[in-house]
């Protein structure tokens, strides 16, 4: 029996159409639009000023605070403006648009293909060099890495879990650089154990990615302190705490920090981001991005500078469908729909999805029939539908005590309702209500 | 494409699943059952479930649209569940004016009365054929034998349950109760048929093993006990496991989605409180039948049991591997 998480779960029809497909280069356009929020925590501040030449890696945007991750230029050129724009959040906020012209890299930067396995530095060292390559987590959450690598004081790390699980149907970024860059991969993954002082790695891959299964178990035999460990194909696998659960058997309780079950997350992607953050000195200036949908018809893994418009890497997939009712960044289970498709790549954009009007339009809701199906698939064993009502009605305290912070927004809830109620639009809202409260008593 | 897009918060896609799927799930899970109702009581068997069904389509119609003026969801099913296992609960020789109170009880009373699906507190059917059993005593427990044990039509005889109270010696084989030949309920006597239904329900994820399992094994315990403290045939747990309402109770009534708990947990409980009644009913209770009773008894339980038997939360128990 294959391992997974222990409470909950669904199977959704997976859709990986775009799997097997090698990366390809998306062309540097003659403008790009880099927002200086792309992470989770406080927005960037410009450094950069109207009409400053730029390089390819030229810091743009500073972090500030601790929970903030710098931004670099993805190009060489001209600063032109810096002006609000359009972002997956539906909101304008501040960006950098710079001109393009050649593409120059900074001296400091190696931008070869070449393996550099190779390291000689400290733990505050590696931590300092991904800090100031701004790198966050790849899988979408962006949390910038730095944070997470800095475990609260009285902490110890255990081991470290690398998520290759890519749970969300549709996407192949992660499996793709999973099969391309696999030693790159576990060079970034040793760079993190030393960061975090572990001497114990366990990537967790689900076992619809049997190539790549096999591909990191030939790797691992050089690599003895970086287990494989396949698991059974289950949404929301790639949660942190169902991680965790699936590959240790470890429950990290409620508000708790999967620190304190020993464990340090990263995303296979932010490890190989690691690699080239420490090992080439290149800061997070392009990534991988799935770009699919039922009636696309070049489903593809492209490369793409962040700041690219969106609308560049649909062209090059066969543009727009006729039938395009909706278009997500990230998966179809927690990815946000977008007002737009002129908005660039940010650093979280795993994926562009697609959405036949046919599917992207809501039914109407029924009455709750209790069947009981959401408590049985939530995977924090919550009741979603007793947190709708809760919510519908403003119960706070009670929803508190139903513990409705808990909720992961998996979508699990929804996605499963024969009733088409909206459980998780509810239990957002509730759960926002009940932080705002609980903060207001801290104070 | 047009130039506006839809936006909508996550998740974008939808398992596809309906309340419809659900309950013409059930339909096809009692179809079994139905065929042996056909083979043992013949065409009257046919007569009461489809007027039965009617009734209670025809009643929930008429109160949708005329008194709470909505668009009628009559098409979702689970009318038809409803009048299917009214008729199931009743004697094949029921007079139709007499299975049309209970169907307007079931349907009015039991679920419209509430608010319609999934706001009932009791079961609809098995509240209807409680109202009719309160009612008209004489007719609901009046059992025609079955035409392949009896051609001539008219003659009735005792159910299994009555006869273990009342008269151990006239008891039917095993076999004859595993395959349904015997007096009863329309729907109530084939265990294998109903089987066949869990079994399909339960590959189909309408339902969970919890209910169901929980009453048979919980029953199967209670009078294992009783028998071994005195094996006679009116504790014998098999007898018991395969006659009355039992199997259709525990697999179809018990079941029902708005009227069981929401959590496994939750499930379990209810169903080992629906076996200890059935049985403490059947062993020292007035009625011989006590299903229907325990089943409407743990429905009132159901939102306190709700309300103190929470899901497993993640991270409560942590076990560290």
């Amino acid at each position: 029996m294959l391992k997974t998480f222990r409470i909950g779960g669904i199977h959704p029809e997976e859709n990986k159409f775009s799997a097997g497909k090698s990366i390809e280069t998306i062309a540097i356009p003659s403008e790009v639009i880099v927002p200086l929020a792309q992470h989770i925590g406080a927005p960037c501040q410009a450094v950069v000023k109207r009409g400053e030449q730029v390089k390819v890696g030229t810091l743009l945007g500073k972090s500030v605070g601790f929970v903030s991750a710098n931004i670099h230029s993805p190009v060489s050129g001209t600063v032109k403006k810096i002006d609000k724009a359009l972002d997956a959040s539906g909101y304008k906020r501040d960006a950098v648009f710079i001109d393009v012209v050649d593409d120059i890299w900074e001296e400091s930067i190696d931008k070869t293909n070449s393996l550099n396995r190779d390291y000689d530095f400290t733990s505050k060292e590696i931590i300092d060099k991904i800090f100031a390559a701004g790198i966050v987590g790849m899988g979408g959450a962006t949390f910038p890495t730095h944070v997470k690598l800095t475990p609260p004081p009285g902490t110890k790390a255990e081991v470290l879990i690398i998520n290759g699980v890519e749970c969300e149907p549709y996407l192949t970024a992660d499996h793709t650089l999973m099969m391309e860059k696999t030693e790159e991969i576990f060079v970034g993954i040793q760079l993190l154990m030393k960061a975090v002082n572990v001497n114990r790695a366990v990537i967790g891959i689900e076992n619809n990615k049997r190539d790549a299964i096999d591909k990191f178990r030939e790797t691992a035999k050089f690599y003895p302190s970086i287990k494989i460990q396949p698991l059974k194909v289950q949404y929301p696998q790639g949660g942190e705490k169902q991680l965790i659960d699936a590959v240790l058997s470890r429950q990290v309780p409620s508000g708790a920090l999967p620190i304190s079950v020993g464990a340090v997350v990263q995303n296979v992607g932010t490890a190989f981001a690691v690699y080239e953050a420490v090992q080439k000195n290149k800061p997070l200036v392009e990534r991988v991005v799935t770009v699919t949908g039922k009636d696309v018809t070049n489903h593809c893994n492209v490369l793409s500078r962040i700041g690219v418009p969106l609308r560049n890497l649909i062209e090059h997939a066969g543009g727009l469908p006729e039938t395009t009712g909706k278009v997500v960044s990230g998966g179809p289970m927690m990815g946000k729909a977008l007002a737009s498709i002129d908005i660039p790549v940010t650093k979280g954009t795993s994926g562009i999805l697609i959405i036949p009007t046919l599917e992207a339009r809501r039914k109407q809701m029924k009455d709750c029939i209790k069947c009981g199906k959401c408590v049985n698939i939530c995977p924090m064993g919550l009741n979603p539908t007793l947190l709708m009502t809760l919510t519908e009605y403003e119960v706070w305290d009670k929803a508190e005590k139903e513990k409705i912070t808990d909720c992961i927004e998996c979508g699990s809830c929804s996605y499963t309702c024969p009733s088409d109620r909206p459980l998780l639009d509810y239990i957002r809202l509730g759960k926002s209500k009940v932080m705002g409260i609980m903060r207001t008593r801290k104070d | 494409m047009k130039n506006k897009l839809i936006v909508s918060p996550s998740p974008h896609v939808h398992s596809g699943d309906t309340i419809a799927k659900n309950m013409y799930g059930v339909l096809i899970a009692l179809v079994p059952a139905f065929l042996v109702s056909l083979y043992v009581f013949g065409v009257n068997a046919l007569i009461l479930t489809v007027a039965s069904v009617l009734f209670c389509v025809i009643t929930e119609y008429v109160i949708q649209r005329f008194m709470f003026k909505k668009e009628p969801t009559i098409l979702d099913g689970s009318a038809i569940i409803t009048g299917v296992l009214l008729a199931f609960n009743v004697p094949s020789n029921l007079p139709l004016w007499i299975l049309a109170i209970g169907a307007v009880a079931a349907i009015g009373i039991g679920k419209m009365s509430f608010g319609g699906l999934g706001n009932n507190i009791f079961n609809p059917a098995l509240l209807g054929r409680v109202f009719l059993l309160i009612s008209f005593p004489a007719q609901m427990t009046s059992w025609p034998l079955p035409s392949t044990v009896s051609p001539i039509d008219g003659v009735t005889a005792a159910t299994v349950l009555e006869n273990i109270k009342y008269n151990p010696q006239a008891l039917p084989s095993i076999s004859d109760m595993f395959f349904g030949l015997e007096s009863g309920s329309i729907g109530e006597m084939s265990v294998m048929a109903l089987l066949l239904g869990l079994v399909y329900m339960l590959w189909k994820k309408i339902i969970t093993w919890h209910i169901p399992i929980s009453i048979i094994v919980t029953v199967a315990i209670f009078t294992a006990l009783m028998y071994w403290g005195d094996p006679s045939p009116a504790n014998n747990p098999i007898i018991h496991l395969f006659s009355g309402g039992l199997m259709l109770g525990a697999i179809f009534m018990a079941t029902d989605y708005a009227t069981s708990p929401l959590s496994n947990k939750g499930m379990i409980i209810y169903g080992v409180g629906i076996g200890v009644i059935t049985v403490s009913i059947r062993l020292w209770g007035s009625y011989p039948e006590g299903v229907s009773f325990a089943i409407l008894l743990m429905n009132a339980f159901t939102p306190l049991i709700n309300n103190y038997v929470k899901p497993k939360r993640f991270g409560e128990v942590r076990k560290n591997g």
